[in-house]
């Protein structure tokens, strides 16, 4: 059924359809009306069996979280930026006791200075943390998202946290169409979570107990080895997705005229919309310009990324977050995964702390490199004269 | 020999009892049994319950220090109200300085 409603309420109604046991959560801009939107389902009595703890943090939030997933619940959280951080250590927790906690990251920029809006830069902290992640570009994406999410999370062959990662009010805030999903269709989709191992009071069991240097190193190789078999499940659970709902959002990678193209541009999240249309464009005016929309962030889709660029001539990235001391992160992957190939490269972090990237800035940048009037290497977006004074 | 591993490092009840961590420490306490009137201070405030009043077999109660599992924090050092624990240096931890 198609309905217009806001970002927040796509995940509220689509985690409600995947029956969670138990959500945890604490409210953070722009976050808060997803969680908003299921206390109130759950006061309504529309969430069944399902437990909602109001905590005192985000700390909390997630460690109650690791102790319902260890009784073989299934969980949901929403946060971001520095509830996501705060969240962290807990998070990371939950990857090496091999919990699939699915949580919606609300893409936000981090303090200091404090700014709530819209970049990459809290995702990106939990790169390495052992967590999937993917990035959404719409609404009906990120509504479509979550019961893949939990299905990939709580395969057996992965038990690893998801995190969707959608952005903080480009997408949540909006108001769209949705096809909201039904029950039956769903249901049809997503088992319900058969936990491989859970304890009981009554049989009480330590989770990620204490592992010294002659035992540590297997158990992060088998957390790595799940995020080698994650790459299979998540593309199978996209493709049976695609085939159930009728909406193919595509696999790790959504690659649209890179064949021909002689300038492929990268990009996550929502963005991608506007960058398409852009290409699109210049493509109408005969110019070999390609998309890479990269949907699955981690694990990282290298070899199809490598594919989609082997004949590329130039490879821009639209960065949304800094790695400070080196460059973008997406462009950081990107490289690596190309490592080998010799396109010329550039990528450019536009749109940080919630800057307005209009799309004359994207047409500039493009044209720029298209027609090589800046270096190759990382650069910042449309940034004014600064000088750095004393107060 | 194929080692065996527990998905998320998930182990049952007791099994810290094959997984001994006394060797963490760099000091560890000696009470003076003389000294010690078993008032159960540090008993109560060590962080790990590594030092339990015990009656030994004359009848008399005192601190014992739990070598398997101390870490060697000091906190029964600090806190004994009449001086009777002291900390030493284990003996791999001594340098002789030329």
């Amino acid at each position: 059924m198609e309905k217009v409603v806001r970002g927040f309420y796509s995940i509220a109604h689509s985690v409600k359809l995947c029956k969670p046991n138990v959500i945890a959560a604490y409210p953070i801009t722009p976050q808060t009306e997803i969680v908003e939107n299921l206390a109130e389902m759950y006061a309504n009595g529309e969430l069944g069996d399902c437990e909602y703890v109001t905590a005192e943090s985000e700390f909390g939030a997630a460690s109650i979280l690791v102790g319902a997933s260890a009784a073989g619940a299934r969980t949901f959280t929403a946060t971001c930026s520095q509830g996501l951080i705060l969240m962290s250590e807990v998070l990371i927790n939950a990857a090496g006791m091999r919990l699939p906690i699915v949580l919606v990251n609300t893409n936000r920029a981090l303090s200091a200075p404090l700014s709530i809006w819209n970049d990459h830069q809290d995702s990106m902290v939990l790169r390495d943390g052992g967590l999937m992640q993917i990035h959404v570009e719409t609404n009906q994406e990120a509504h479509d998202m979550v019961p893949v999410a939990f299905k990939v999370a709580e395969d057996h062959k992965v038990m690893l946290p998801f995190m969707i990662n959608m952005d903080g009010y480009k997408l949540t805030h909006a108001y769209e169409p949705i096809d909201l999903l039904e029950q039956e269709m769903v249901d049809t989709f997503l088992p319900p979570y058969n936990p491989p191992v859970y304890m009981t009071t009554k049989d009480p069991l330590t989770f990620g107990s204490y592992a010294p240097p002659q035992y540590y190193a297997e158990f992060r190789v088998a957390l790595q080895n799940a995020m080698e078999r994650a790459r299979k499940v998540l593309e199978k659970a996209y493709k049976e997705w695609a085939e159930i709902t009728g909406r193919d959002w595509g696999g790790h990678i959504v690659a649209e005229g890179v064949e021909d193209a002689d300038l492929v541009a990268i990009s996550m999240g929502s963005l991608t919309g506007m960058v398409r249309d852009v290409i699109s464009e210049l493509r109408n005016q005969g110019k070999k310009v390609g998309l890479l929309k990269i949907r699955t962030f981690r694990p990282f889709p290298a070899k199809e990324v490598r594919g989609a660029l082997k004949d590329a001539e130039k490879i821009l990235v639209f960065e949304r977050a800094v790695s400070f001391g080196h460059g973008g992160p997406v462009g950081m992957e990107v490289k690596s995964a190309c490592f080998g190939l010799t396109p010329e490269f550039y990528s450019f972090a536009v749109g940080l702390g919630g800057r307005d990237v209009p799309r004359e800035e994207i047409v500039r940048i493009i044209s720029d490199v298209y027609y090589g009037k800046v270096d190759q290497g990382f650069h910042f977006g449309t940034v004014k004269p600064f000088e750095e004074v004393i107060v | 020999m194929v080692m065996k591993i527990t998905l998320g490092g998930i182990s049952k009840p007791h099994s810290s009892k094959t997984m001994k961590t006394g060797d963490w420490g760099t000091e560890y306490p000696v009470v003076d049994e003389e000294k010690c009137t078993a008032c159960k201070t540090c008993e109560y405030l060590c962080p790990d319950a590594c030092i339990v009043v015990v009656e030994k077999e004359d009848e008399k109660k005192v601190a014992v220090p739990d070598y398997e599992y101390c870490k060697g924090c000091g906190v029964c050092f600090s806190v004994c109200p009449v001086d009777a624990i002291k900390m030493e240096l284990k003996d791999i931890y001594k340098l002789e300085v030329c």
